[in-house]
């Protein structure tokens, strides 16, 4: 059963041809089993789990059983959890403990979510390959020497090995998208502002937004469903109405108009990861969408402008954590500079401290003209963009990452490789735009993702989109275990 | 040389909203350490700001009072540095759009001339926490109450030329904050503080002078006193062939001198960038307008009122009105007692006076306003004079009842019986006609001697008006 998605784990529930209980002590066993050698978990919650999968089945018995209940999740560790440690896969945070529940945390546990644990990331989100955690790299289910992407590589690592029904994650460059083609997964990363970020740890706040790692569309549209609406508690958090995103996913696709941006298919792009986007473009063709080709003039400078942007907010955000309330101090200071310094460079990773000084220089008196304000510049030409091409498609798709899945330590020497990892999704967050990554295709055995970039708002579109195209072809269905 | 003196304030007043700036976390004075701190004001990660509608409100409300520009879009920044007392590492404050712009304060010299001093901007930031270096040998305590607190930041041109200016702006700010009871105003409890910007030029020059920034004066007396010595240290530097340094300096009462703080506060880059965890401020005219029609009546066009509608004269009218407590005591006193005159002279003088002694707040008087309306009362009515009334009101002070009571049980009442004066009178014309023979030579200023025994011997409660007259009459036979 555990090896079934979101959705039919929920319908099983609901026939009562599974407990919770059952799920949960399968999915614990396989962790147990699994999480050594994957490394997908950070922190496994043995008894919260069993105690929410009992009050679930309670639930169930009484007949007040909601689409959620009782399915087992698990949350990337950025995700604040009351009385469980949020890490956010750095040392700095190795002893926190939070006290409240980040909102997205909370409305799981009102649905009857059980939560499995906490999934690990790179150090406050800042990778693509999950290899700056504190806790050591995820590894690819596929194939284990290779990174199963980032920041969100614990998320995606343990719904491709099935060691939960879904997973909650966060996207501020692809942090998403990208683990979710690197693992045969379908990544959603919602408009800015559709969830709340409230107790979602900071990396860049303009940029950040919480998503899902699922299985499939109809689990993504599950997801949603329930994370996504207005918060009073975070400013940034949209009124916008919110949609059943299950009741869409059947429209048929007949006259929906697909751009496909000529700068994603240029130089980089690896041949027979095109060849698979280019399969799965005519795959949209016989479901009755129409193709024209589009460009986004400015995308080339998403790169440049997100790399001011979003270490200028980092190194604000990250400057909370100075030994004094909470978190990592170092050993026997002996003033309050030395406790900054020492705390700071011990508790902090190497990528981590490399984007505050990025951050810090952009900020500086001097080179805020040249770099920080020049960069939100930029960012406005990439949202005019966008706007100017939704005017003649619906949808922009095109490939989510330039190659399938990397060696563990083959980009580690150069930082701004690395970066070049987010080239066709960060110009979406910089939008603000929703976005997505499902499979389409294998190139060597490994998936390859393809990027549905919307409309503000039209996650019930975008859903569609790839649930229609996952009704026609199975490539979400493809596992390590079972490529044929 | 001839020096002119070029200052600006930077006055902070922390706004009376029952919560913090940017979470529910109540504001109140005086709590134990870190009870008053939320998950937010500790910044914990996750967590988000969330503006406070009331301060919005109120700082709209003080530039609506100046007469100043209110921007309909404005944005909280964040000002980076760090210190245990600031738990985000970052201030959120407004940099570049403050919601309100340029206005103006009219400051009334001690000498009955106004000037007015431009008002550059003002704008809403949070307050620090507190570090407690006294309590704890080796160690720093930080206390998170305060962190979070709205402040108002009210930034002058440099239009001040002296101390006493400076003063006078400081006092009218105090004055219009708490008219508009956006601020508690209280200087002692940190409501109300002030850094000053200080500078010297030759008299006629155009160009300014290098300047030093005076932080956190938290008394009028000492802003006085800080920018005059301030001010003479910069021209002794200056005439001795030395240079001002742009630099941060502290006022030390004590020694009444300023000093320099660690050059490394001055050389903060603080890295200014817009907020993202709040969106810009959007507000329209209606929402100005509706704040508009809240405004109470300010000191300047209540002191114009109280010349017209009370016939007091320019300078009364202005002590009255510079504080909005006393205004309101006084127009209730007068209301009762239907006399102006008498009424200004009672608060101002013997009320005040018992006030500043015990250094009470005019709320809590020992005499309420109806109470000293009475009193007034018996004096217009004759029932006592003006001397026997600064009895009977030191008795309604040590809270021996009422004006009636009290002249009732000490039998103050006086004395209006023609009868009973002209038998006194003659009793003292009998028994000193040394005094009446100098008298009748044209002396004529003994008669004070006359009146001073006829009180002595009524106790003071013969109508002196009374007194006079038959004496005169008397005499004159």
């Amino acid at each position: 059963m555990i090896d079934s998605g979101l959705a039919q784990i929920s319908r099983a529930l609901a026939a009562r041809e599974v407990s919770s209980v059952e799920l949960t002590q399968e999915y614990l066993a396989r962790i147990e089993k699994e999480n050594s050698n994957l490394n997908a978990y950070i922190t496994v919650c043995n008894e919260l789990a069993l105690e929410q999968a009992n009050a679930a089945d309670a639930v169930r018995s009484k007949g007040e059983a909601g689409a959620f209940t009782g399915i087992p999740i698990a949350h990337k560790d950025l995700f604040c959890t009351a009385g469980i440690r949020t890490s956010c896969g750095s040392r700095m945070l190795d002893n926190f403990i939070s006290p409240y529940d980040a909102t997205v945390v909370e409305r799981f546990k009102q649905a009857g979510a059980v939560t499995l644990g906490k999934t690990n990331m790179d150090e406050f989100a800042m990778g693509s390959s999950n290899e700056t955690s504190f806790y050591g790299p995820v590894k690819n289910p596929w194939d284990h020497s290779l990174v199963p992407g980032g920041s969100s590589g614990g998320s995606a690592a343990a719904v491709a090995a099935r060691l939960c029904a879904g997973a909650t994650a966060t996207d501020t460059g692809g942090s998403i998208r990208q683990p979710a083609s690197f693992t045969g997964l379908t990544g959603l990363k919602p408009t800015y502002g559709r969830v709340s970020r409230w107790g979602m740890v900071a990396f860049a706040s303009s940029l950040d937004q919480a998503g899902t790692l699922t299985q499939s569309a109809e689990d993504a549209a599950m997801m949603l469903n329930v994370m996504a609406g207005l918060d009073q508690k975070d400013s940034t958090c949209s009124d916008v109405s919110v949609d059943d995103y299950t009741a869409g996913l059947d429209k048929p696709l007949k006259g929906l108009k697909i751009g496909l941006p000529k700068e994603h298919f240029s130089e980089g792009l690896n041949a027979e990861v095109e060849q698979c986007i280019r399969d799965a473009i005519s795959e949209y063709e016989k479901l009755g969408a129409s193709i024209q080709e589009i460009s986004l003039p400015n995308s080339h400078l998403s790169v440049s402008a997100y790399y001011v942007i979003a270490p200028a907010e980092a190194s604000a955000n990250l400057s909370r954590y100075d030994a004094v309330r909470y978190g990592y101090r170092c050993e026997n200071p002996v003033d309050l500079e030395d406790m900054y310094k020492r705390s700071r460079s011990e508790g902090f990773g190497a990528e981590v401290k490399r984007r505050i000084m990025v951050g810090t220089y952009a900020l500086s008196a001097g080179y805020y003209d040249a770099y920080y304000r020049k960069a939100q510049k930029i960012r406005r030409l990439i949202k005019d963009d966008f706007q100017q091409a939704f005017e003649e498609v619906d949808v922009i798709i095109g490939p989510t990452s330039p190659h399938t899945a990397f060696p563990i330590g083959a980009q580690n020497d150069d930082p701004v490789t690395m970066y070049l990892e987010d080239i066709y999704t960060i110009a979406v967050n910089l939008a603000g735009l929703p976005g997505m990554s499902i499979p389409s295709g294998l190139v060597n055995g490994l998936p390859v993702g393809l990027q549905i970039v919307g409309r503000d708002f039209s996650e019930a579109q975008l859903l569609n989109v790839a649930h229609q195209f996952q009704l026609a072809t199975d490539w979400h269905t493809k596992t390590p275990d079972n490529q044929a | 040389m001839e020096w002119e003196t070029v200052i600006g304030l930077e006055v902070h007043v922390q706004l009376a909203t029952a919560s913090k700036l940017f979470s529910g976390t109540s504001t109140e004075f005086g709590a134990e350490p870190n009870t008053q701190a939320n998950i937010y004001d500790l910044a914990m990660p996750g967590t988000l700001p969330v503006l406070n509608k009331e301060a919005l409100k109120m700082a709209v409300k003080f530039g609506v009072a100046i007469g100043a520009e209110i921007s309909t879009t404005s944005v909280f920044d964040r000002k980076n540095y760090f210190y245990p007392d600031l738990p985000k590492g970052y201030q959120t404050s407004q940099l570049d759009f403050p919601i309100v712009g340029k206005g103006e304060l009219v400051i009334d010299m001690e000498d009955g001339t106004q000037k007015t001093i431009g008002v550059t901007r003002a704008h809403m930031e949070e307050d620090a926490g507190k570090s407690l270096h006294e309590d704890y040998p080796d160690k720093t305590g930080i206390d998170l109450n305060r962190a979070g607190t709205p402040l108002l930041e009210i930034v002058s041109e440099p239009d001040l030329r002296n101390a006493k200016e400076a003063v006078a702006y400081l006092k009218k700010m105090h004055s219009i904050i708490c008219y508009l009871t956006i601020s508690d105003g209280d200087m002692s409890q940190g409501s109300m503080r002030c850094d000053a910007n200080v500078s010297i030029r030759q008299k006629g020059s155009d160009e300014l002078g290098t300047r030093t920034e005076i932080k956190n004066i938290n008394s009028f007396r000492y802003v006085e006193k800080a920018i005059n010595i301030e001010v003479e240290r910069q021209i002794d530097l200056i005439e001795d062939g030395g240079r001002v340094v742009q630099e941060t300096r502290l006022y030390d009462a004590d020694k009444n001198e300023t000093r320099s703080m660690r050059s490394k506060e001055v050389a903060n880059d603080y890295r200014y960038f817009p907020e993202p965890d709040l969106l810009p401020i959007v507000i329209d005219t209606k929402y100005i307008e509706a704040i508009r029609e809240t405004l109470p009546e300010l000191p300047d066009v209540k002191c114009k009122r109280f010349c017209e509608q009370y016939g007091l004269s320019e300078y009364d009218a202005l002590v009255l009105t510079s504080d909005h407590a006393t205004a309101g005591y006084f127009e209730i006193v007068t209301a009762a007692s239907g006399d102006p005159k008498l009424s200004a002279n009672w608060v101002m003088g013997d009320l005040q006076a018992i006030l500043n002694k015990d250094e009470i707040a005019i709320n809590n008087s020992p005499v309420s306003a109806d109470a000293l309306a009475i009193l007034i009362s018996r004096i217009k009515d004759n029932t006592i004079s003006s001397k026997i009334a600064k009895t009977v009101f030191e008795a309604m002070v040590d809270g021996e009842g009422d004006a009636d009571s009290i002249i009732e049980s000490k039998g103050l009442k006086q004395v209006t019986d023609t009868g009973a004066i002209e038998a006194m009178v003659d009793e003292v014309i009998a028994n000193n006609p040394d005094q009446v023979e100098q008298y009748k030579s044209g002396k004529e200023q003994v008669i004070g001697f006359f009146v001073g025994q006829i009180m002595k011997a009524s106790q003071g409660k013969a109508n002196p008006g009374q007194v006079n007259k038959l004496l005169k009459e008397k005499l004159s036979n």
